[in-house]
This record gives C-alpha cells, structure tokens and sequence, in this order.
C-alpha cells in the first residue's frame, strides 16, 4: 500500500483519509475562478497532535501539506498548487471554553463561525464575535489566515486584532503557543509577550492555526439594518467620516451594483443599529439621521433610504450570481476610505469592459481607518469566455488596487506576486527568513507568499 | 404626451378649497388655500409644493372630482420642487426596470386577479374566496411589468408614470381576461382615476379588492363564522383615489362580524402610514414620521383595537412592525375575510 496514504490512516483512522479520484475531485476546486488543482491526499484529523504527526510525516516524505477550512476564500488559496495532502480541519470544530466573565472563547481552528455564532446565541446571548459575511461555514482558522473582518470591523477592527491566543502546529511539526496561554494561564490576552505573530495572513504558510481564543463583545438585544442612500459617489467619505466621528453604528458598509436596477449608480450605505431598547435604538438614529447627516437630507443629496430592516447575520452578498452560473469571485483590498469613489468608477469601467454587472462594496474598518473594499466578478462557469473575463478583470483589479495605492486583501497568487515585486527588499528578505526557518523543508501551502 | 385635465373653473367656483383647507398637513383657512391653489393653477411656486406629504387626501376631499394631488405633483415635478431627496428619486424610478426577462402571457378566460408587484403576497390569495379568478403576476420576476407605476406620485414624477403606464395596461390587457381585480387599491386607483385623468386608454374593466371580496362572501353567508374582533383599519393613501369604494370597508367588516372601533383617524380623517414621509426632504422629517406613527397607533390602542387591518403592502411593511410591537396584531384584509370562513392565513 502507498506509504503515505497508510501513514496517514494510522494517524487519523480510514475513515478520515481518501486517496480516490472522486473524493480527490472535490478537493481540486474552489467557488472561484482558478483552475481545478488535485492533492494526492486529503486527511481530515481530529487534533493537534493528529496535525502534528501528520506534519512530521510530511516533512520526511518532503510532501506538501495544505490547510483546508471552509475553502471560502475564492482566490484558490487552499487549492494544493504543488499536490501533496489537504488537510481538512473541519473536524477540530470543539468549543473548549467559554468565558463570559473575561469576554472570549477558545475554540479549535476547524469551528465554522456559523457554529460559533449558534452557539453563542444559545449559551451566551450578550456576547458576539465579529462574523464575516462569508457563508457559515467559513472557519475560525481560515478566516485569521487571511486576516479576514466581520461585522464588528468599525468598532473593533480586524478579526485578527480580536485575539487573546493563539495555538499553532509548526511546519516542523511541534505545537506551539502564543499569549498568556503559553504561560499555563488562561487564554485571556495575547500581549505584553513578545510578538511572535507570524501566523496571521500567512494563508497557512507558516503553520496551521489549531486554537485561537476569540474576543467577545456586548450582543445587543435589537440589532436593525437602516439605509442611507447618495447619488454622488465623492460624498461617501465624508459620510462615512461623519458616521464614524459619531460611532453609533455597530457596522457600516457601502455599496453600490448594476443589478438590481434600483442601486445602479447609486451608494447604498448599511447602518447596522443595535441596542438593548428601543429608546437606545432611537437615541442612535436621531444622532445619525437628525443630526450628523440631516445636512445631506436637506440638500436633497442624500436619503434616508430604509429603517429598521431586520440585519441577518451573517449578511451574505446576495450578489453572486447575476451571470446565471454559479460562479462569482472578487478582488478584495483595504483602502483609506478617501479612496472609494476611485475605487468604484475605475471598478465600473472594469465591469463594463468585461461585460459583467459591476458590484462593489466597502465595509469601514475601525474609525475610517481603513475601508475593506471589493469589487465582485460573477461568471457562468459553463462559459469559458465568461470565466476567462472574470480571471482578466480580477487580474486588472489588483494592478488597480496598487495604482491606488492600496493593499490587496487575500491575493490570489497573481496578486501576491504583484504585491512583493512592490515590498521593500528588506522586508522581502524578512518574510523570505521566516519562512525558511520556520518550513525549511518549503512544504507548507507551497506557491503562497514564495519569496523567490 | 398625457396631460393633467384639470379644471380651473371648477376652482374659480369653489367656494370651501377643501383640498387644502382638509389638509391634516398644512394650517390653512379658505383665502390662503384660495390664494396658493391660484398659484398652483398659474404653474408658480407655492408653499404647498413643498409642504405636501404626498397622503393623496386631497384627491377625497375635492367635492367636485378636480384632482388637486396630481395637479400638485405635476407642478412639483415642473419646477423640481421635489419632495424627496435626489438619490431617493432616482432609486425608485430605477426599482422599477424589469431585467428579468418578459413575462409569459397566458389567456385568462374568465376574471382576473392582478398582483401587480406583490406577487410575493400569493399566499394571502387562497382559498375558497379566490376559487373563481386566475391570478395575474405571480412571478416576481416579472412583475414589474405589471407595475401601475403610480408610486411616483410620492415622488413628485407623473412623467414617469405616463411614459411606462400604457406598458403596464399592454401586457395586463394582452391576459384577455374579462375583469380585472386589483389586489393593492393603488393598481384600482391606478385604473379607474389616474389613467382617466390624463386621458390614458384602460381597455379592461378594473375592480376594487374590496368591492371583489364582499360579492364572495356575500355568496358565502351561511359559511361566515362571526370574528367577534375590535379592529382598526390603516387606510392606504391610494383609497383616497377611490373613496367610493372605501364604504365596503364597513360593509366587509360588518359581514364577518368584526367592530371596527371608533376613533379620531378614521375614514377621511385617517393618517399616513408614513412609509414615504420617513425619507421626505423637509427637515425633521424622520421625526414628524415617528410622531405621527405613535399618534395613530394610540388612537388604535385607545379606541380598544385588537386586530389592525391592512390592504396596502407598503402600509404593511411601514406600520405593522410598530403595530405588533403595540399588541395590535397585524392582518391582510384579505386573511382577515378568510378567517371568517374558517380558513388559516399564513
Ligand atoms: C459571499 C462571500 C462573502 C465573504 N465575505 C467575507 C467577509 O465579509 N469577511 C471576510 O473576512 N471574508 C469574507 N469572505 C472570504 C472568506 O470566505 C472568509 O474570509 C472565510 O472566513 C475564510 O475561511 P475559510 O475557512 O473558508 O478559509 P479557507 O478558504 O479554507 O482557507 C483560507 C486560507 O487559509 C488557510 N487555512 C485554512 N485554515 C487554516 C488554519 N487553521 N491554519 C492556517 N491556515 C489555514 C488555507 O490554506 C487558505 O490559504 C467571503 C466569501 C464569500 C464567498
Ligand atoms: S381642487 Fe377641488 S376643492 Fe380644491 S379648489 Fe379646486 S374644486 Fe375646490
Ligand atoms: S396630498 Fe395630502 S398633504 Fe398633500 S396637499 Fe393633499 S392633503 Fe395635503
């Protein structure tokens, strides 16, 4: 029998480990627009030290090994680009410790946030995490790999600043631990050890996320979606700064799309309101709507466009699949917030050259400082031209987002490139240190952030 | 293109000016009204223009039939005086683009009812009462093609509604049907007052919901079960196109044998659900919105109302959250009247 594939069934069981092509096929493919890549093996562990066996066992056999959570990203991230294992962590999905009290959860790197926000609902209704908009099944590890943002960005920032620990299987196999956890305490806070945050954005290049304990923030009873609609997109920073300056909104994005025809050409901005009565609720808009913005509202430039929408978590883009096939992926990057309404028109111009509905969107991140804006590309999969004008108009956006002087968020590997052909040599250098003395034998998500 | 038929001598003999001296909006006694509706006719600016709330009122109040609120609107319209802020504007005339593809057009032998751009609502349409039509736009793909457009009353824009209407009356005619029932009172009043009024070709027979649902009930007396409910009913803004068929509000609610309870803002006298007030442009306008929302639901809750009856959907969507919140359970007119035959809503 293959030596691998029966390594791998001693360390996870038969059940947990497939070498056959059906099985193999469904690992080969994201949602996005990437070419199909096959692993050899996929392994599904149940622990770390499942992880780790497996990760030494790599290491000799000098194979790849590819972290694999809810294969959301799009960008064909967790494709294995070289082969090797996908390792699919679903199954380290445990929630360890739930602490009101100190405000976190430990959880395992494999629990979906869709799991962790029911569970939560269930045992601790006044406490929330930051939930992407991705599907709920994106995962907790996956989502810090990429440094991904929720629904908590304005007040709290990204989800990777909202950590308090951090457990890591190496790429050479050891099990280590950041923050006051490292320390026999409990998982209360990441600092004031020294930084050792080399696993964040990594896109699981430098080790596998297998714990994390998650920070948690005041759930409000009412949570409700209000709409404030412009037509000229050059006021949407200063809206947005005004909004921020005030800091009522527990959410803020703004957006605009071709289809459906209502918002084409117009800059939709979702205020997420929450509060535990309604008279909170009503303090909050008076000070939005009658006072920080009632100046747009009288100039007849900007409206209040809906109140009290029901906000459903995880708010998924409904925008996906306007080319009737399946298929949707988009570039995403953090900007200055002074830099939508470029980022919109140059976007459009894009869309329309490709002859696809444009779609973009901006969530705030922290007081304005920063935007994570993304400009969407649905393609019908069953069309080969359809999808080679999605690939050229994601390649176009992300000279776009550097033109702009922006920061590709998540780049596909186009755009990692595009991104360190930019990086000052030093810090190229550093990046290229760390990764050679962390995965000496360069078999960690190999193609991702390869310094050449 | 349509035009308005207005006429002024009408005015120039009216002696009440009802149509503002009514207005629940505006203070006005008879020699203002006289002065601005002067203005109104004379195309020059007039506070009215931007004082409206767009609660269509005036169209009940006029004795004489002369249609005060479209003549508002088109004057509003003449000299961008407009009531909602820009973007709104260009938001609502954009919702209304079909991109889904045409409707499929299938004959309708006997009586029709028309969705319009509810098809969402069907579930509120089954039944016993409903055996005898074909429902028309139910797929809400397609039904902005069916859309009477007149929303853009609100938005200070009957050149929109005349430039798409005759499409709407097209493909609603191309069904064949014999009748048609309107389920919202703005497709009714879309039909048997707008399009009269600027001359617009209807070239079927429109009937209100209301006027539908009593015929049925009527044929079904001995099934009606009394509801034994104190209720309030949230008169859309579009009945006012069509006060004579509001009577068959008391007349459905005394056969099912439901009260419909006594209070302030009732009838001619009933207020705005709101919906588009909320993102009006005149300052202070989201407040005027909630006040006005609590000064209604009170009056619910003070005349005993157990039950607030809706037909509108925008109604519905504005004011029915508010209502529940209030303990008044929101209902469908037409849920209500199934009820009373023992069937479920859903
Ligand atoms: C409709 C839609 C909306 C989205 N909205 C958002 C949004 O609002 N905010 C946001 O942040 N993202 C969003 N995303 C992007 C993405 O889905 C999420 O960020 C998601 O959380 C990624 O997690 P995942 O488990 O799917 O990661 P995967 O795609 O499985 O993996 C992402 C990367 O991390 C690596 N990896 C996976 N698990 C680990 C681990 N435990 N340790 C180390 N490396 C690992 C993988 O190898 C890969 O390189 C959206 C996606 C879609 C489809
Ligand atoms: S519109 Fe009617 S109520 Fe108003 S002044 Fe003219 S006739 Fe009188
Ligand atoms: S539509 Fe209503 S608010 Fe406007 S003038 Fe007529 S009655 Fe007054």
């Amino acid at each position: 029998m293959d030596k691998i594939y029966s390594a791998l069934t001693q360390i996870v069981g038969e059940d947990y480990v497939s070498n056959r092509p059906e099985e193999l096929f469904t690992y080969s493919k994201d949602l996005g627009t990437s070419p199909p890549q096959f692993p050899e093996y996929v392994a599904a562990p149940r622990t770390a030290e499942e992880v780790s066996r497996i990760v030494r066992m790599a290491n000799q056999e000098k194979v790849a090994v590819v972290p694999l959570g809810g294969g959301m990203t799009l960008a064909g991230l967790a494709l294995p680009l070289r082969g090797g294992i996908v390792l699919d962590l679903k199954r380290m999905d445990r929630i360890i410790e739930l602490n009101e009290k100190a405000r976190y959860v430990v959880i395992e790197a494999g629990a979906s946030h869709g799991k962790l926000t029911a569970h939560l609902h269930k045992h601790a209704p006044h406490l929330m995490h930051s939930e992407p908009g991705a599907p709920p099944a994106a995962t907790i590890g996956g989502n810090l790999a990429i440094h991904g943002q929720g629904d908590l960005a304005h007040p709290y920032g990204f989800n990777s600043d909202m950590l308090n620990g951090l457990e890591v299987v190496l790429p050479t196999g050891e099990i280590c631990r950041f923050g006051s956890c490292a320390i026999g305490c409990a998982w209360y806070t990441l600092h004031p050890l020294p930084d050792l945050g080399l696993f964040l954005g990594w896109n699981g290049s430098t080790g596998i996320i297998t714990k994390v304990s998650l920070r948690l923030f005041p759930c409000k009873k009412f949570r409700e979606m209000d709409i404030f609609v412009v037509e000229d997109e050059t006021l949407i920073p200063d809206v947005l700064f005004a909004l921020t300056h005030v800091g009522m909104a527990e959410d803020l994005v703004a957006w605009s799309s071709a289809i459906p025809p209502f918002a084409n050409e117009l800059h939709h901005i979702s205020i997420n309101i929450t509060g535990d009565s309604k008279e909170e609720m009503e303090f909050k808009r008076r000070q939005i709507f009658d006072i920080k913005l009632s100046k747009y509202i009288r100039d007849g430039v900007g409206a209040i466009g809906a109140v009290a929408q029901p906000s459903e978590r995880p708010q998924i883009s409904k925008s996906a699949d306007w080319k009737k096939g399946g298929g949707f992926e988009y570039v995403g990057s953090i900007m200055p917030v002074a830099a939508y309404p470029e980022c919109y028109r140059r976007g459009a111009e894009i869309s329309t050259r490709h002859d696809i509905p444009y779609t973009v969107l901006g969530r705030v991140i922290g007081a304005a400082h920063g935007m994570m804006f993304s400009w969407s590309y649905a393609f019908n999969r069953a069309d080969d031209r359809s999808v080679q004008h999605a690939r050229d108009a994601l390649h176009e956006t992300d000279d776009l987002v550097m033109e702009l002087g922006g920061t590709i968020w998540k780049p596909a590997v186009f755009g990692q490139q595009l991104l360190m052909s930019r990086m000052d040599p030093n810090t190229l250098q550093m990046m290229k240190k760390v990764k050679t003395m962390l995965d000496p034998n360069g078999i960690m998500n190999p193609g991702n952030w390869e310094v050449a | 293109m349509f035009n308005l038929r207005f006429d002024e001598n009408k005015c120039l003999a009216c002696e009440t000016h009802d149509c503002l001296t009514r207005c629940q909006y505006m203070a006005m006694d008879i020699p203002t009204a006289k002065a601005e509706m002067e203005k109104l006719i004379q195309g020059r600016e007039s506070r009215v223009l931007h004082d409206c709330v767009t609660c269509y009122a005036c169209e009940e109040y006029c004795p004489l039939g002369n249609h005060p609120f479209y003549l508002i609107v088109t004057r509003q319209e003449e000299l961008d005086i407009l009531p909602l802020p820009s973007p709104l504007i260009k938001r609502g005339v954009q919702m209304a683009i079909p991109f889904r593809g045409e409707p499929e057009i299938e004959p309708i032998a006997g009586r029709a009812l028309n969705m319009g751009v509810f098809s969402m609502l069907v579930p509120h349409v089954q039944g016993r009462l409903f055996e005898d039509v074909t429902l028309m736009s139910t797929d809400s793909r397609k039904m902005f093609h069916y859309f009477c457009q007149l929303m853009y009353l609100h938005f200070g824009r009957t050149s929109v509604i005349n430039e798409r209407l005759e499409e709407s009356i097209a493909t609603i005619a191309a069904h064949g049907a014999r009748e048609v029932i309107h389920f919202h009172d703005e497709c009714y009043g879309t039909y048997a007052s707008y399009a009269p009024a600027f001359g617009i070709d209807v070239p079927f027979k429109s009937v209100h919901l209301f006027e539908y649902l009593y015929e049925r009930l009527g044929a079904m007396q001995d099934d009606i079960k009394p509801l034994n409910y104190k209720v309030a009913y949230q008169r859309p803004c579009s009945s006012r196109l069509s006060p004579d068929k509001h009577p068959f509000v008391d007349k459905l609610f005394d056969l099912i044998g439901v009260e419909h309870v006594q209070r302030e803002f009732v009838d001619e006298n009933a207020l705005c659900c709101g919906s588009t007030i909320m993102g009006q442009r005149r300052e202070g306008s989201r407040r005027f919105c909630l006040e006005l929302q609590q000064k209604n639901i009170d009056d619910m809750k003070k005349a005993g109302a157990q039950l607030c009856v809706f037909n509108c959907p925008a109604c519905m969507q504005t004011l029915g959250k508010p209502v529940a919140d209030a303990g008044i359970m929101p209902i469908f007119m037409s849920d209500l009247c199934r009820l009373a035959i023992g069937e479920k809503s859903p």
